[in-house]
């Protein structure tokens, strides 16, 4: 039995959320494949070829793969998985797009956002935002399986030593294009992975003010976040959000600032290890899920905070 | 140019969901059920189309029970021309809803078929996707800004890292994401209106779709819950704490 996992990547790096599905994958006691489909991206083939526990890494190097249209890829997914027990990819963005697409042209039902491995069939995934916990068994031949990266350690990045087959598949579909895009290139860490977030919410009344967070967040090596209302507002662009619908973040330390703690909201942060609330408002939702918190005026309090973290640094 | 939106019956986004004792499900007895918001959006989108002169019609499609007439009453309200309800009392998964609205598209033959990207009860995130693979059509997913000219369709999608745009060849499946616009709310002439405007109802079976679950769901239970922690009087003691206590900074 051999698992096929696909890698997420830019064509030039290999992302920590694959490390993550890979460990999924190990609980299922199989081979693992990983599949890189991308263009010139034999450096992210190499990279997931040293990861601990990867058997063989088939790569798929063609310009139609470049941006990893869904309507190019899930074809090949589709032309590979028949060879597999289970396909599994992170239940993010370039996961979400391609998975459903891929199963639907095999018949299979998919299981989204799994947090748990029971057995090889059944597995524990949230629902309702969380609010609820659902083990569901799939019953198709091939099980198409996305994976909340936060409830999986990510797998060694060293110490494996697959081999590397290139393979080819039905192409460009003729269906779409990739224009552009615009993404965040901050030099902090990644939201999905950091290890400490710091978020704002309503409460920091501006973009502008998302400074006061920005420089705090440099001082513990830590990234940015928001909430919806923060998204919605125009403080900060949408790759920001934290949530149900937005990104899933599990630190060891999330600081929530001007953040009220709607359900949504808590639905992507409350597996974090330590959670801190700066709220003005004492009955602020955010305090029932927070380790530690401060009720006042996020104004005052960030500059001291800022100012206490110096000292110690 | 034809619009097809899908709307969902789910529980609505500000009532505190409970499991049932049973761990069969959660309660949805006497609870709040409302569209799903990112269906809102959906439709609200299709509507504004027709309005710039783009859509020439809308219809709002929804599956389920017949209570999921009520949905599709409050997207004629905002504004969609008719509604066609699939009607079972089978749970529909995923899978089956891509295979349902693919035999409502073959019948209805629309340019653009909108849904939200996820629905806000099983948070599964694939029905669009799936719809796209039956049909060979392109998707634009977590979409948060479409244009449509000269046969094709420009979307900019929310994904991870900012967005990005692609441009899909016509017809597409599209998903809703939070940013594409905020949806209107119905009138009561509107609400009045959409009361006389036509519900078709077919089933499953009429449709030629096999809609049995895929899916077994073995049991549904509370997550672990975390307690609330402590109040500290001042930024020093918080970072002392998170220091010494905590250990994470």
């Amino acid at each position: 039995m051999s698992v096929l996992v696909f890698a997420e990547h830019d064509n030039a790096e290999l992302k920590v959320a694959t490390l993550n599905v890979v460990t999924a994958a190990a609980q299922l006691d199989a081979d693992i494949h990983v599949v890189v489909t991308g263009q010139d991206c034999a450096s992210v083939a190499d990279a997931a070829a040293k990861v601990a526990g990867v058997a063989k890494v088939l790569v798929a190097d063609d310009a139609a793969y470049g941006h990893r249209l869904a309507e190019n890829v899930a074809p090949l997914i589709a032309q590979l998985a028949p060879g597999y027990s289970h396909v599994l990819a992170a239940h993010n963005t370039s996961g979400k797009n391609i998975m459903p697409r891929a199963a639907a042209l095999l018949d299979v039902a998919q299981v989204s956002d799994i947090i748990e491995v029971v057995s090889a069939d059944t597995f524990v995934r949230p629902i309702y935002a969380g609010n609820a916990f659902a083990t569901v068994q799939a019953t198709d031949a091939i099980k198409f399986v996305t994976v909340r990266t936060t409830a999986f350690e990510a797998a060694a990045a060293e110490g494996g030593s697959a081999t590397v087959e290139a393979i080819s598949g039905p192409g460009d579909a003729g269906l779409s294009s990739f224009d552009g895009a615009a993404l965040s290139s901050s030099e902090r860490p990644e939201l999905i992975s950091a290890g400490i977030v710091i978020s704002g919410g309503r409460g920091m009344q501006s973009g502008d003010n998302f400074h006061m967070l920005e420089e705090i967040a440099d001082l513990l090596g830590a990234a940015v976040g928001a909430s919806r209302a923060a998204v919605d507002a125009g403080y900060v662009p949408n790759e920001y959000q934290v949530g149900q619908t937005g990104k899933i973040v599990a630190p060891e330390l999330y600081i929530a600032v001007g953040i009220s703690g709607a359900i949504q909201h808590l639905a992507g942060m409350k597996d974090s290890k330590v959670i801190v609330a700066i709220n003005k408002d004492e009955e602020a939702p955010i305090f029932q899920v927070a380790d530690y918190g401060i009720v006042g005026d996020l104004f005052t309090l960030l500059p001291e905070l800022k100012a206490e973290l110096e000292k110690s640094a | 140019m034809k619009v097809l939106v899908a709307v969902k019956r789910v529980i609505d986004a500000y009532v505190k969901v409970r499991v049932k004792a049973d761990q069969t499900g959660v309660e949805t007895t006497n609870v709040k059920m409302s569209m799903n918001p990112f269906d809102e959006i959906g439709v609200e989108e299709a509507i504004r189309l027709r309005e710039a002169g783009t859509a020439s019609e809308v219809v709002a499609v929804s599956l389920g029970i017949e209570r999921c007439q009520e949905t599709i009453r409050t997207a004629l309200a905002m504004g969609a021309d008719r509604g066609i309800l699939v009607q079972t009392d089978v749970e529909l998964q995923p899978l089956a809803v891509a295979k349902l609205l693919k035999a409502v598209v073959d019948a209805e033959a629309p340019d653009l078929v909108i849904l939200g990207k996820q629905a806000i009860d099983d948070d599964s995130n694939q029905t669009g996707q799936m719809l796209a693979a039956l049909l060979g059509w392109a998707q634009g997913t977590f979409t948060s800004k479409l244009v449509i000219e000269n046969g094709s369709a420009r979307c900019t999608r929310e994904v991870d890292g900012g967005l990005e745009t692609v441009t899909l060849k016509m017809p597409i499946v599209m998903t809703t994401d939070l940013r594409l616009n905020e949806p209107r709310y119905a009138s009561l002439p509107n609400i009045m209106k959409a009361k006389k405007k036509p519900i078709d109802v077919k089933t499953p079976e009429e449709l030629g779709v096999d809609v049995t679950p895929r899916l077994v769901v073995h049991k549904v239970v509370e997550p672990p819950k975390r307690q609330a922690g402590v109040k500290v009087a001042n930024v020093a003691e918080l970072v002392a704490k998170l220091r010494d206590e905590a250990g994470v900074i």
